[in-house]
């Protein structure tokens, strides 16, 4: 294992360098830096020639400049001696102390969309195999390759005009007609009685009962501004939280496990005590404080389940942690909420909150629930256009996983001994079908981080992205290549990841030594 | 005896003997009809080609002119603010009546025809498509043969090459060679953006080809072909290549519909087709700041880029069906639960 793993690191970083290579090669090609200095009429044109060739040592041969590069490069490895040099931009700035911003809004964007799109696929795509041939089946079908053959430059524009700007004007008036609560509710309602399936006679209740509790809500919200003054308040905080643990325990232990089930009404307890005990302190909370209290949440679910005891005590443990984290971002979440009449009061938001280009506000005040918001209504589009199309792609290898999967021998054998459906779907065939997709999330990372460049040209978002258009518009080397080590590291690690997971996951793959 | 094929009615002579030979299908034809009985792709299939009579014959192509009365050169004073005059409502349902008009798509700024710029858009996003797909084709099935069938250092070279393209996402290498195109070329035309992209897109397809051909190269006929005296060459492509064709055309198929929306965005970049030649991925980032008022400038091309990447990839859908009915795999316990209802 020890020599598969260097092996496969050696051979990483020899890629890296031959592509890096490449790189700076075919970005000495696409450009001289100079080029805007020659037209100029400036008295002191020379002057300034002389100085970013100076700057960007042009007089040395691309080839051999690259190695210059590399010496620099290289020093980022020296660890906290900040010795880091990848070159100056055009303009004279480092290139190094403008990577961390960039890279922050692009990671953000990128995760967000990647843990969105893997939650929401694998969900559809599970469910979709599990109801092949039905029309839940054809529509998830139809509508994932819809958005598989959706340009994400159009879809970023029609959502800006459509969810942006609509919804925008739509908080003028908050006032849900009747016409769209009908269509609303009734589109859910249908979606329930996809995921649900069963006999007709289900269909019809799960549709009646999610239509109305649909409808309700809206009216709900309607009636009482909810979108101006927005929250989930203690009762829904109930709710919500005593369906996360019901779901869970349902779906990780089974109603029968009593003791999973103890486990999470423990944390749903837990989570109302500390929605009434924690305002005060979350009120004055710096972005440490709440690490701090997530951490401390998975611990509490750890514990609640260790002590819960019971002959399964690991399965109790997840149970609780999971619960746990899940309530606890339904407090965050409220709390967020709870800062959004202040958020749209803002001069600098003027009511009108989701934005359409750039990645932040600029001079916003408040605190960190203000910037949370405010990351949150520059995020949602791009996320949701990056969002679209992976959650197609995975929705497509999940349901052919788990054909695949189910179609296997060990699947009829668990069913012919008797094993409950839930178990044989959950633990014979979920967990393998997973095994697969691990390795396409991850060496799908690098393609999202590609697109992203569309993305955030479209939102006009400050990410990696934007650097390397600048940079490669100009053309100014150096912005280029730090945007391509950056990406190349992200990706061969991602890479390197997913091999060592398949092979962690799946005993049958053997690592050659 | 004679000879019948499959599905016919078998003559009998009087003792109730069978007299015939029933002709089994061929592989071909099995795969052809089980393309033909996917309604969902043989629909697919009938959008596209409609699509592609519909761009050809509208404004021609080569030079040879078409029946629309306008091109996406000709400049023109915007008739009613540029306002499109396609109607699609009949009139007892209150509209104007199903008719083309003067502009169907209506006019750009300067008053260009935009049906015309659309269908030029369409044309070059077709072009790029099948010249990508044919070089992924060929260069991918070419070289995941050698690596496949001789393995040692060519599999090397080659899996190393793919690892390369696989660090650098191909969006920013199509983007910087565009910007040296534009650079040094005067601009990427259609032809070269389609070979340049199709020099970068055939890794994928080539590691599929290797790992069919690492299989099939140990099977018992190939030995046979080899020991009958077949070269290296007669093998790979006469013997082994007609039983991984299936992946060739799937795979060839599936990045088609991905080069489309690969060259849409270099172009929505900047880094592809270039003004004035016409692209759709180029019009709409031309129109995108119209939108609240001319919606309909970023609507086409945008539905266009649809209707094509869709209709492909259901194409191709339907073709890895057909070649591989394994993967349409059904769950024994539903479709028992199905016959005893």
């Amino acid at each position: 294992m020890v020599t598969f793993i260097a092996r496969r690191l050696i051979v990483s970083v020899l890629l890296l360098l031959g592509a890096a290579f490449i790189m700076y090669q075919l970005t000495a090609l696409a450009g001289d830096p100079l080029e805007e200095f020659y037209q100029s009429r400036l008295p002191n044109r020379d002057q300034l020639i002389a100085a970013r060739t100076e700057a960007l040592q042009l007089n040395v041969p691309a080839p051999l400049r690259f190695f210059l590069w590399l010496g620099g490069a290289a020093k980022c490895l020296i660890p906290f001696a900040n010795t880091c040099d990848l070159g100056l931009t055009a303009q004279g700035q480092k290139v190094i102390d403008l990577l961390p911003m960039a890279m922050g809004s692009t990671l953000q964007l990128v995760t967000a969309a990647t843990v969105l799109a893997i939650v929401v696929g694998i969900t559809f795509g599970i469910v979709s195999a599990l109801r092949q041939y039905t029309t839940f089946d054809f529509v998830m079908t139809f509508v994932s390759f819809l958005l598989y053959s959706l340009p994400s430059f159009w879809v970023g524009i029609l959502l800006k005009e459509f969810v942006a700007i609509r919804f925008n004007d739509f908080l003028g008036d908050p006032e849900l007609g009747p016409v769209w609560i009908t269509v609303i509710a009734v589109v859910i309602g249908l979606l329930w009685v996809g995921l649900v399936g069963g006999e007709w006679r289900r269909r019809v209740s799960v549709f009646i009962v999610s239509t109305l509790a649909t409808a309700a809500v809206l009216v709900y919200f309607s009636l009482t501004d909810w979108f101006l003054h927005p929250s989930i308040g203690p009762v829904f905080l109930l709710i919500m939280s005593a369906g996360i643990g019901l779901v869970l325990s349902t779906l990780m232990a089974g109603l029968r496990n009593r003791r999973a089930l103890l486990t999470a009404g423990i944390q749903v307890v837990i989570t109302m005590i500390c929605y009434f005990a924690l305002q005060s302190l979350l009120d004055i909370s710096s972005i440490y404080t709440l690490l701090i209290l997530g951490l401390i949440t998975v611990v509490v679910g750890l514990a609640t389940g260790y002590f819960v005891g019971g002959p399964d005590r690991g399965l109790n443990m997840r149970v609780g942690a999971f619960t746990a984290v899940l309530s606890a971002s339904l407090i965050l979440v409220d709390r967020l909420m709870q800062s959004w009449p202040q958020y749209l009061g803002e001069s600098a938001i003027n009511g009108r909150p989701i934005a359409t280009v750039g990645s932040q506000t600029p001079n916003l005040g408040g605190d960190i629930w203000i910037h949370g918001i405010d990351s949150f209504t520059h995020l949602l589009l791009p996320t949701l256009t990056l969002m679209l199309i992976g959650f197609a792609g995975y929705t497509r290898y999940s349901r052919a996983g788990m054909l695949d999967v189910l179609n296997q021998d060990y699947i009829r054998t668990a069913r012919a001994k008797g094993m409950p459906e839930r178990v044989v779907i959950v633990r014979h065939a979920f967990r393998n079908s997973l095994i697969p997709i691990a390795t396409i999330v991850a060496s799908d990372f690098g393609a999202l981080l590609g697109g992203a460049i569309i993305t955030e040209q479209v939102f006009a978002f400050s990410g990696m992205g934007a650097l390397f258009q600048r940079g490669i518009s100009l053309p100014d080397p150096n912005p280029v290549m730090g945007y391509f080590v950056v990406i190349a590291v992200m990706v061969i690690v991602f890479n390197f990841i997913a091999d060592m997971t398949y092979s962690a996951l799946d005993p049958r793959v053997r690592t050659r030594g | 005896m004679t000879i019948i094929n499959e599905g016919e009615p078998r003559p009998v002579d009087e003792e109730g003997v069978v007299t015939s030979i029933t002709l089994g299908k061929s592989q071909g034809r099995l795969i052809l009809e089980r393309f033909l009985h996917n309604w969902v792709a043989m629909t697919s299939l009938g959008i596209f080609l409609a699509v592609i009579i519909l761009s050809v014959t509208s404004i021609g192509a080569f030079g040879i002119p078409g029946w629309w009365k306008y091109r996406y050169t000709d400049l023109a004073t915007p008739l009613n603010g540029g306002a499109p005059t396609l109607s699609l409502i009949p009139t007892w349902l209150g509209g104007d009546g199903i008719h083309l008009g003067e502009h169907p798509f209506g006019q750009t700024l300067i008053g260009i025809d935009y049906f015309s710029m659309t269908m030029r858009g369409v044309q070059n996003s077709l072009i790029v498509m099948f010249i990508i797909g044919a070089l992924v084709a060929v260069i991918g099935t070419v070289v995941g043969a050698v690596a496949g069938y001789y393995r040692g250092w060519v599999e090397s070279v080659l899996m190393r090459f793919t690892d390369l393209v696989i660090v650098i996402p191909v969006i920013v290498l199509g983007a910087v060679v565009g910007k040296i195109a534009s650079e040094h070329f005067k601009g990427l035309g259609v032809l070269g953006l389609s070979l340049v992209l199709g020099l970068f897109l055939w890794t994928g397809l080539a590691r599929l080809v290797r790992g069919e051909f690492l299989t099939l190269r140990e099977r018992e006929y190939v030995d046979a072909a080899r020991v009958s005296g077949a070269r290296d060459a007669r093998i790979m492509f006469r013997h082994i290549l007609p039983n991984a064709v299936g992946v060739v055309i799937v795979a060839t198929t599936l990045i088609m519909a991905a080069a489309i929306l690969l060259e849409t965005g270099l172009s929505y970049l900047g880094f592809g087709i270039r003004s004035p030649d016409v692209s759709l991925g180029l019009i709409i980032s031309q129109n995108q700041t119209a939108f609240g008022t001319r919606p309909y400038l970023f609507l086409w091309p945008g539905v266009f880029i649809v209707i094509i990447a869709l209709t492909v990839n259901f194409i191709g859908d339907g073709l890895r069906d057909a070649f591989d009915p394994r993967q349409r795999k059904f769950v024994a316990s539903r479709m028992k639960e199905r016959d005893e209802k």
